[in-house]
């Protein structure tokens, strides 16, 4: 269920919708435009472009090119993790550890790196692994427990936060790793996981491209394969959904591995572009992941969302967090402007929706 | 169904022995340069041992997790701990209530001393008068310099943050700065508030404040080069803490700024970064002093009766400025995690 939702027809005309310009003749443009706003992801699309318009207004340098790529490299660390972390709870799970897992896996490559003075290649596949087993520990407990996703991840957010910071400081003697930027595969792994390039005198983060890349291929998974099909099903109900030869067991553990992955490749994208890492980070960044999707349409009870509507949640975010910044308004307010333009965006979201849906 | 997804699982099994075995073979390239063999095994500062009676005595700080200044502090205590034939009992929580909580339990333990930050010292108001109470000898380090002698206690050591932002203010006219801003790293904490408040007071130029998420290194990065952008004229960038100004100097390359960068603390990337010059200068106010005096101060005062500051007024352990002229005296200890 969830993704192909037929609306009925509507009586009002939703203003400024998308790409179909209704004019007159309703009958016959109604139908596409109702269509399109059913979809979860384009209620969040018209809150974005809403809160960007809206800082194009307030904040003259958020029209510049270059302020743009900061805010869009600000939306794809956030963005990069909340596709799978959307992915996960539209299989009807939720992940808690998704933010402090992003630094035990940076923590993991550069200690094993430096502590074995290695390539540190080698720690960036080390700390793959252990990101992988991390997902595939939550995953296994879920579905083996039967307990909810909140309280195992919970446990596993409480367990890493405490692991990142005792073994670091076990191994290192500190709580923050070693500097690795003179070491053998340091610059090779930089270009992979945090360069950027110039387009047109603007400096582009190469995370921006991963992230895009990544929303593609995770749209394309959830809409044209077999797998992706599994992930509704198994969010949507189930029993139903074993019943049908679904296997919930293999979609579940793979989802929170996909997280994991995630985590693992932000991980090592603050890894190479700072350095070093403090064991304290990373605390809070889970709830704005899934604040993200939340935002983007996924619903907290699975089954419903999609791989788009992340992307524009993690733009949100970025735009109002660095909007606010760009319009110098006072900082004092910072955390509560952004909660007032998130809820706002999320109320658009929900209007759009309904009008679209309803009736 | 369940055996279905058990046969699945064991098919993850030769993966996962595949991946080990391609990671041992990995390890066997190993970095020619950098890394743990190439780090000097510097010996840890020593002062041999004191034959005075075994005593217990309980630091209590208002640390959050996995932050590079507390841990200079608890090395310096513990320094002290080990010279002074000290058991040391080392606890922290950022929560006012849970701190004094930890303080109660100190007192249950029976210690012989207690250590505190007063980060917030209204709560600990009750806690500090049971300790007295109690005949434990209560003393200060870090923060509630103005605080101190009101909730009783013995002797405090830390510098006044205001002060210490008040000497880099100064230090910015030196340097003539004229647009500055100051980075926040954690909302709402009072010592930071301070910080940037000291260097308003003496600063001639502007100064703004600017907020960021400690928590997140990549939106630190964005959030300062979107202040950056948003105005040119910014030629100073203060930070609060040493990785803050360390990701400073990458957001004002990002932002096409000219703007330099000095910070409050230190740790061993940010002296490497004195050195070479991409940050300009950092107050330190020598962490591991505080820590090292507060334990070994206690230890005075019940072998010999001594009180530090005469009891009357605060030890300062900064501010010290720390720039290009004596990075290089300061840099090895920096590296060992101690300054």
């Amino acid at each position: 269920m969830g993704m192909t939702q037929h609306a009925e027809p509507a009586v009002t005309t939703p203003p400024a919708s998308g790409p179909g310009k209704v004019k007159d003749g309703r009958t016959a443009e109604r139908p596409l435009a109702i269509r399109l706003l059913a979809r979860p992801e384009v209620g969040v699309f018209l809150g974005a472009v809403a809160v960007w318009v809206f800082f194009l207004i307030a904040a003259p340098p958020v029209r510049e090119g270059s302020s743009m790529a900061t805010i869009l490299y600000q939306s794809s660390t956030i963005g990069i993790m909340a596709l799978p972390v959307a992915l996960l709870m539209i299989g009807g799970e939720f992940d808690l550890s998704a933010g402090v897992a992003v630094i035990t896996s940076a923590l993991t490559a550069s200690m094993f790196a430096f502590q074995l003075t290695l390539n540190v290649w080698a720690g960036v596949f080390v700390a793959l692994l252990v990101s992988l087993a991390i997902g595939f520990l939550n995953g296994w407990l879920v579905v083996k427990t039967g307990l909810p996703s909140f309280l195992i991840t919970l446990g596993t957010f409480l367990i890493l936060q405490g692991a990142n910071l005792a073994v670091t400081k076990l191994v290192t003697d500190n709580v923050a790793t070693d500097d690795i930027s003179n070491m053998d595969g340091f610059d090779q792994a930089k270009k992979v996981f945090a360069s950027s390039f110039e387009v047109g005198g603007v400096e582009i983060k190469i995370t921006i491209v991963y992230w895009l890349v990544f929303a593609a291929l995770a749209t394309w998974v959830l809409l044209r394969t077999k797998y992706g099909n599994w992930i509704f099903a198994v969010g949507g109900n189930k029993d139903s959904a074993r019943a049908v030869g679904v296997p919930v067991t293999f979609t579940k553990i793979s989802l929170f591995m996909l997280v994991g992955f995630g985590a693992w490749f932000v991980g090592m994208h603050n890894l190479f572009s700072f350095n070093t890492v403090q064991s304290g980070e990373g605390v809070g960044q889970e709830l704005i992941y899934i604040s993200a999707a939340v935002i983007g349409g996924c619903l907290l009870t699975g089954g419903a969302g999609s791989a788009i509507g992340p992307v524009f949640g993690a733009f949100m975010f970025g735009m109002v967090q660095q909007g606010i910044v760009f319009a110098n308004w006072n900082p004092d307010w910072f955390k509560a402007f952004l909660g007032v333009m998130l809820l706002g965006a999320v109320l658009i979201n929900l209007w759009v929706s309904r009008t679209a849906t309803r009736r | 169904m369940d055996r279905s997804s058990l046969s699945r699982s064991r098919r993850f099994a030769p993966a996962v022995a595949l991946a080990a075995a391609a990671a041992l073979t990995l390890a066997g390239c190993s970095s020619s340069s950098g890394g743990k063999k190439s780090e000097e095994s510097a010996d840890g500062a020593s002062a041999g041992k004191a034959t005075t009676p075994r005593m217990t005595i309980a630091l209590v700080t208002h640390q959050s997790p996995g932050d590079t200044f507390w841990d200079i502090v608890r090395k310096g205590a513990q320094a002290a701990a080990d010279k002074d034939n000290v058991k040391l009992v080392y606890s922290a929580d950022p929560s006012a209530a849970s701190q004094a909580n930890l303080v109660q339990n100190a007192i249950d333990q029976k210690v012989d001393g207690i250590a505190i930050t007063l980060a917030k010292p209204d709560a600990l108001k009750d806690v500090v008068a049971k300790a007295k109470q109690a005949g434990i000898p209560v003393v200060g380090l870090n923060s509630g310099v103005s605080e101190w002698q009101k909730l009783g206690l013995m002797e405090f050591f830390g510098q006044d943050e205001t002060v210490a932002g008040e000497a880099l203010g100064k230090r910015l006219n030196e340097e003539g700065a004229k647009n500055a801003v100051c980075v926040i790293q954690e909302q709402g904490n009072i010592g930071l508030t301070q910080r940037c408040d000291g260097v308003k007071k003496t600063f001639t130029g502007k100064l703004q404040t600017l907020n960021v998420n400690g928590t997140d290194m990549p939106s630190v990065k964005s959030t300062i080069t979107a202040k950056l952008t948003q105005d040119k004229s910014i030629d100073y960038v203060v930070a609060l803490g040493a990785p803050f100004a360390l990701t400073a100097v990458q957001s004002a390359a990002d932002a096409g700024s000219k703007a330099k960068i000095a910070t409050f603390d230190l740790n061993k990337d940010l002296t490497g970064a004195i050195s070479k010059g991409t940050i300009q200068f950092a107050v330190d106010q020598q962490p591991y002093l505080q820590g090292y005096l507060a334990i070994d101060s206690l230890w005075l005062y019940k072998n010999n009766g001594n009180y530090m500051g005469g009891g009357e007024q605060p030890v300062l352990t900064g501010p010290a400025f720390v720039d290009k002229s004596n990075v290089e005296a300061v840099a090895k200890y920096a590296a060992k995690g101690t300054r």
